[in-house]
């Protein structure tokens, strides 16, 4: 199944543990809040990513399987 | 005009009967068949196909679900929203009751702007003339001041809560919505366009436009024409045409702002034969937004105008997403300095960085928005902004005339 990360962006307060844990897919930007590169998480990268989310004090990034596309506006 | 009133004030009930009869009594599903068939897009600013909505949210509903007619139009330059409560309030009304029928809902609420004293007051007048129709399940609710209050996350949280700032999507309103009970968030014009094709049916709507788009539509024409106002024109209808409809252009003009804040900034003799309408307009970069286009003079910088826009667009953060709060805040830093010929070093260099960093990046769209307006700014006004940063104005500058409140 492939998966993506999600951040809630309203929770997010850019503490930036996410980003120590899983440089391969997300970095910061100039004021500490994650960029998270596009795409599903390779499967090499699945374990760290689910280290990422638990670390989150937060609790603002999640794994979340691939769904279909909604209406937006 | 369909939309627009040949006479001032508020069209009465009696006057709206007396022009388009009663209220047509389609079944649900083959009003949104009609709407789907007839190609009505969405006129908030999204440009989401109207039917598809509708039978998005019918198809989730088990009967109580909740119609939220979205007339809030925190766009600063643009009136058409208000302009339509207040000249044809039975025509929305009639929209957001169709609405209702189609994907069962049995509470109405009308989101107007505070400011927007005379639309509601139509809308208020109105809605007393209909309590056969509305028996009690209509309501207006008052949206505060704001760039974002408009946002349909914002507004069903704002009716749901009181707190008009957008929430972490999904679920989005026509999952769960305003109480938690699936929600079709419409903008009033799209409303009040689904009104007239319930009564006339898709192929008059097909049959109006030019080129390939479809029907027709309100633009908010301002800046450097001779009459400034709300224009109703068929889609597809050029620019040249839209500043046509203003009574022309007054002096020189470079630039024109399209679709609003969140739109984008395009050269003025290069799109003149631009057709508006959302596929064109896509096709070119463009977006026809809520209809706003807005004609710069060439005596204005387009670099400060960019920069007033930024600082709006920075102020009416709702402070919720860090990017968000921190990116907009710091390219409007930049832009101030750039725009007052006073940048550091590399604000130049940042503010285009930043520009393609903060898409996708908010819990709505307020920086997506934001940044889009700010990258066509660095492509239309790219030689104004490298001459603003080695400290130099390429315009003869007056005060940008860019409205912000």
């Amino acid at each position: 199944m492939s998966e993506t990360l999600h951040i809630d962006r309203i929770r997010c307060d850019g503490h930036g543990i996410c980003a120590e844990l899983l440089p391969e897919l997300i970095r910061l930007d100039d004021w500490g809040y994650p960029i998270i590169k596009a795409g599903t998480i390779p499967p090499n990268l699945i374990e760290h990513a689910r280290r990422a989310v638990d670390a989150c004090p937060v609790l603002a990034l999640r794994l979340v399987s691939m769904t279909a596309v909604t209406p937006n506006r | 005009m369909e939309l627009i009133p040949l006479a001032a004030g508020a069209e009465s009930l009696a006057a709206h009967r007396q022009r388009l009869g009663p209220l047509p009594t389609l079944p649900s599903g083959q009003l949104i068949a009609e709407l789907e068939a007839s190609g009505l897009l969405g006129r908030g600013g999204g440009g989401f196909p109207v039917g598809r909505k509708w039978r998005a949210v019918a198809e989730r509903s088990s009967g109580g679900t909740v119609v939220l007619a979205n007339g809030a139009e925190g766009e600063p330059l643009s009136l058409k929203d208000r302009s339509l409560m207040a000249g044809r309030p039975h025509l929305v009304i009639d929209g957001a009751l169709l609405a209702a029928r189609a994907v069962g809902a049995d509470n109405i609420i009308f989101y107007v702007g505070v400011e927007h004293r005379a639309a509601e007051a139509a809308l208020r007048h109105a809605l007393a003339e209909r309590t056969a129709d509305l028996r009690g399940h209509a309501r207006i609710a008052t949206a505060p001041a704001g760039y974002v209050s408009g946002e349909e996350s914002a507004a069903v949280h704002f009716v749901s809560a009181g707190d008009a700032r957008p929430t972490t999507t999904p679920p989005r309103p026509f999952e769960r919505g305003v109480g938690g009970r699936p929600t079709l968030v419409q903008n009033v014009e799209s409303l009040a366009m689904a009104a007239l094709i319930a009564r006339r049916g898709h192929a008059w709507y097909q049959g109006l436009g030019y080129g390939r788009a479809r029907g027709i539509g309100l633009l908010t024409v301002s800046g450097a024409v001779n009459h400034a106002g709300v224009r109703e024109v068929e889609l597809g209808s050029t620019l040249g045409d839209a500043a046509a409809a203003a009574g022309g252009l007054k002096g020189d003009v470079g630039a024109v702002l399209l679709g609003g804040y969140f739109g984008g900034w395009a050269d003025v003799e290069e799109q003149w034969g631009l057709p508006l309408d959302a596929h064109s307009m896509r096709a070119r970069g463009l977006a026809l937004g809520c209809g706003v286009v807005h004609f710069l003079p060439a005596h204005t910088c387009g670099v400060e105008a960019s920069a007033r826009i930024m600082t709006y667009l920075a102020s009416q953060s709702a402070r919720q997403c860090g990017p968000c709060v921190f990116g907009l805040a710091a390219i409007a830093d930049a832009s101030r300095r750039l725009a007052a010929t006073s940048p550091l070093a590399d604000d130049l260099e940042r503010i285009v960085r930043w520009s393609g960093q903060l898409t996708g990046r908010g819990a709505c769209r307020h920086p997506d928005g934001a940044v889009a307006l700010l990258q066509s700014a660095l492509q239309i006004f790219a030689d104004d902004f490298a001459a603003h940063q080695r400290r130099r104005c390429l315009t003869i500058s007056e005060p940008a005339r860019v409205a912000v409140a």
